[in-house]
């Protein structure tokens, strides 16, 4: 029997040579005339490891990162095929500590499977949240999300039942399904993985939400950054409806759902959802005034479920095991589990799933390590652009959507983006200003022209110490504007990560009366 | 002259787009300006991304991914193709190109890197990844090198955060771009 290699084929494997050593490894073994069998698996979410390659023995999986293709000689030189000892052994994958302390249940499957064999997929549980789904009335399929305390993983943290249930009660001869899948926020990649390491379940997911609702249709909207996901999920599709997973006739109950992937094209504002529908719909990614909202008035003004990837992939567990099973997890009115991003200046950057409710010191000292560069961590901004900066003596926040809030911060999309000292806080706050002056759809003015106004003013600060305090009530009053006068969090939000760079580290803003205080 | 032109049509598109169906035949015959100025080539690329998506819900995204897939940017007369056959004012079409950061309306040089910008790369030496790119090719961030073989230009995010920072280099993902890798990438005889 020949022996089992595993190599990911997730963007985070290949931008550091993954195919590479996935030719090599070919070359190697047939010029050896060895019987091996190579396996393009998602990855486990160790990105510090990447290419981690794995092999199959007795029953194991032992792995080996982060490997370069000049390794693969000495790697089989020593004997990886049977699992032998190599400086870069990580040893039984499992058993990592990284893993082995994570709470996987949407991630259950990440990096053990080939991303696009159905087979696979099934043998580990895919597809048995859909079988529950198709024998129950809608009502009851939404109630089990309801149950589950399942809340949006996109940010605005809404109950996904709710949502649900609104588009359930409303008639239409049309309702759709719409995944938002444009994940912009730096420090989160999430979604990513899922789409090119598990893409079944998001189409399980979507085809749960389509009977729980009463849509047939289903549209993914993918971000142009990433072409790797795209074509995974196309792939997909094509494959699960030619084995009736999806179609016309989903797994012969005679019910139908269809999925469409379609590229978004650069626009962080379109992750907002209804810039993302006018997207879908062929404009420009103009936010739209609520209400109406989408569940009732969406695509093509049709009633419309827009959820993020992971709200929708924690749906087939919740079907599968019991609402119970998940609200067990999580804490407060935060409960299951989030898959958490760790990324930045972090040793041990990559995915941990965790329950609602550890703190981001656990994370980052425990799982990530520590900084990359060994310096002293100096903020830590969580949440996405939007999101606050929290300093060192905030790290014991537990996550959880209140906990965040009661700390001017939020938890977003999960994504936490590690800086050590020698961050400047004042140019981060100008770059969020920035970044909304770039980003912004135009449509209101205190974040069209706030934005551009703000970045000014931070600029001005910057090189003019002298007048930075003056400067700095100006700029607390504009955040403030933008804060209330916002049609979306774009502008909204875009003050959390600017006041709390100015509140936790006014010494980056005002560098003389700092240094005459200090001397 | 020319802008007259220009603003009855558009004032004409947009009457009839408002009036809707019953006007249709009429639209398209006031709207038989000369045929745009395509080369032969392009404008089968054009037509091509058309016929396949035209029957699709909200068609104009799809097709203009087809057509920058196929030419690597979207030649500017290829809008008052698109806009004729989708039944949308020349405006509507110009709008949307422009809106997206992703579409382009020039030929792309022939290496476009692209280099994320976002928080989780600053935190790992973005800032100075880019400046070290700009010394080696010749190529200010957002432009074109004078030479005409580089263009450099900004990503937010290309969800490789733990592991930056991360460009893209003709399309191809690379990350932990630290010196060596960028001297690995950038080979010499690839420098302006
Ligand atoms: C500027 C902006 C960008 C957003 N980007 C995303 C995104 O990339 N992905 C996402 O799922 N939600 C994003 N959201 C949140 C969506 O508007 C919306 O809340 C979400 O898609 C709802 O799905 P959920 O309830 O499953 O979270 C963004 C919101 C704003 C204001
Ligand atoms: S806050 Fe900004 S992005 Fe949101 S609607 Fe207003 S202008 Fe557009
Ligand atoms: S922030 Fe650079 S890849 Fe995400």
């Amino acid at each position: 029997m020949s022996t089992k290699v595993y190599v990911p084929r997730d963007s985070a494997a290949l931008a550091v040579g993954a195919d590479e050593v996935a030719a090599a490894i070919r070359n190697e073994v047939e010029k050896r005339g060895l019987d091996v069998q190579i396996i393009r698996n998602g990855s486990r979410g160790m990105f510090w490891l990447e290419p981690l390659v794995e092999v199959e023995f007795q029953g194991q999986r032992i792995g080996y990162g982060p490997v370069s293709p000049k390794d693969v000689r000495t790697l089989l030189d020593s004997g990886f095929l049977k699992g032998q000892s190599h400086a870069l052994r990580v040893g039984e994958v499992n058993d990592h500590p990284f893993l082995k302390q994570q709470e996987r249940l949407t991630f259950s499957r990440m990096g053990i499977t080939d991303p696009l064999s159905l087979e696979d997929y099934r043998h580990h549980g895919g597809f048995s949240g859909l079988c529950v789904a198709l024998t129950l009335p809608p009502q009851q399929i939404v109630q089990q999300v309801l149950d589950s305390g399942l809340r949006g993983r996109g940010g605005a943290g809404f109950p996904a039942g709710i949502k649900w249930k609104t588009v359930l009660q409303a008639t239409a001869p049309q309702k759709y399904i719409v995944v938002n899948a444009d994940e912009g926020d730096s420090g989160t990649f999430a979604d990513r993985m899922v789409m090119e390491g598990d893409p079944y379940m998001l189409l399980e997911g979507m085809a749960i939400a389509g009977l729980a609702v009463g849509a047939t249709t289903g549209y993914i909207y993918v971000r142009s950054e990433y072409p790797h996901a795209f074509h995974a999920l196309q792939e997909a599709i094509v494959r699960a409806e030619n084995a009736g997973f999806l179609g016309d006739n989903l797994l012969e109950s005679g019910k139908r759902f269809r999925v469409m992937v379609r590229k978004a094209a650069g626009s962080y504002v379109c992750g907002e959802e209804t810039a993302l529908l006018e997207s879908l719909e062929g404009k420009r990614g103009i936010v739209r005034a609520k209400p109406p909202l989408p569940a009732l008035s969406g695509l093509f003004g049709k009633p419309t479920v827009i959820n993020n990837v992971l709200t929708l992939c924690a749906v087939p567990f919740i079907l599968s095991h019991g609402a119970a099973a998940y609200a067990e997890f999580g804490m407060g009115r935060s409960r299951g589990t989030l898959p958490f991003q760790l990324a930045g200046n972090i040793r041990q950057g990559g995915l941990v799933e965790k329950a609602f409710g550890v703190s981001i010191r656990t994370l980052i000292e425990q799982f990530g390590a520590g900084t990359a560069s060994g310096r002293p961590l100096r903020a830590v901004q969580v949440g996405g652009p939007l999101g606050a900066y929290f300093p060192d003596r905030l790290l014991d926040t537990p996550l959880d959507y209140e906990a965040m809030a009661a700390r001017g911060g939020v938890l977003g999309h999960g994504g936490i983006v590690v800086f050590d000292d020698t961050v400047d806080m004042a140019e981060q706050a100008r770059y969020a200003l920035e970044f909304c002056a770039v980003e912004s759809c135009g449509k209101c003015t205190p974040c069209r022209i706030g934005s551009t106004r703000g970045e000014e003013l931070v600029r001005h600060m910057q090189h003019h110490p002298e007048s930075s305090h003056q400067d700095e009530q100006l700029l607390r009053d504009l955040c403030n504007t933008l804060l209330n006068g916002s049609l979306c969090a774009m502008g909204g939000m875009t003050p959390y990560p600017v006041l709390s760079a100015l509140d936790h580290f006014p010494e980056d803003f005002h560098p003389s009366s700092h240094a005459i205080k200090a001397a | 002259m020319i802008k007259i032109n220009q603003f009855c049509f558009c004032s004409i598109s947009y009457v009839v787009h408002s009036c809707n169906l019953k006007y249709q035949n009429m639209k398209n015959t006031q709207n038989s300006l000369p045929p745009p100025s395509l080369p032969e080539q392009e404008g089968r690329v054009v037509q091509q991304s058309i016929d396949q998506w035209m029957s699709a819900e909200g068609p104009l995204l799809p097709i203009l991914h087809h057509i920058q897939d196929h030419l690597g940017y979207i030649p500017p007369a290829s809008i008052e193709l698109i806009a004729h056959q989708l039944n949308l004012s020349r405006a509507e079409v110009h709008g949307v190109v422009t809106y997206y950061p992703h579409f382009r309306r020039e030929k792309p040089a022939l290496r476009q890197i692209v280099v994320c910008q976002a928080e989780a790369c600053q935190a790992r030496g973005a800032r100075e990844l880019t400046r070290t790119i700009e010394s080696r090719t010749g190529c200010r961030l957002g432009q074109h090198s004078p030479d005409g073989q580089w263009c450099l230009e900004s990503v937010y995010c290309l969800g490789l955060c733990a592991s930056g920072p991360a460009v893209a280099i003709n399309g191809c993902l690379h990350a932990r771009v630290d010196h060596d890798r960028l001297n690995e990438l950038l080979s010499p005889g690839d420098l302006a």
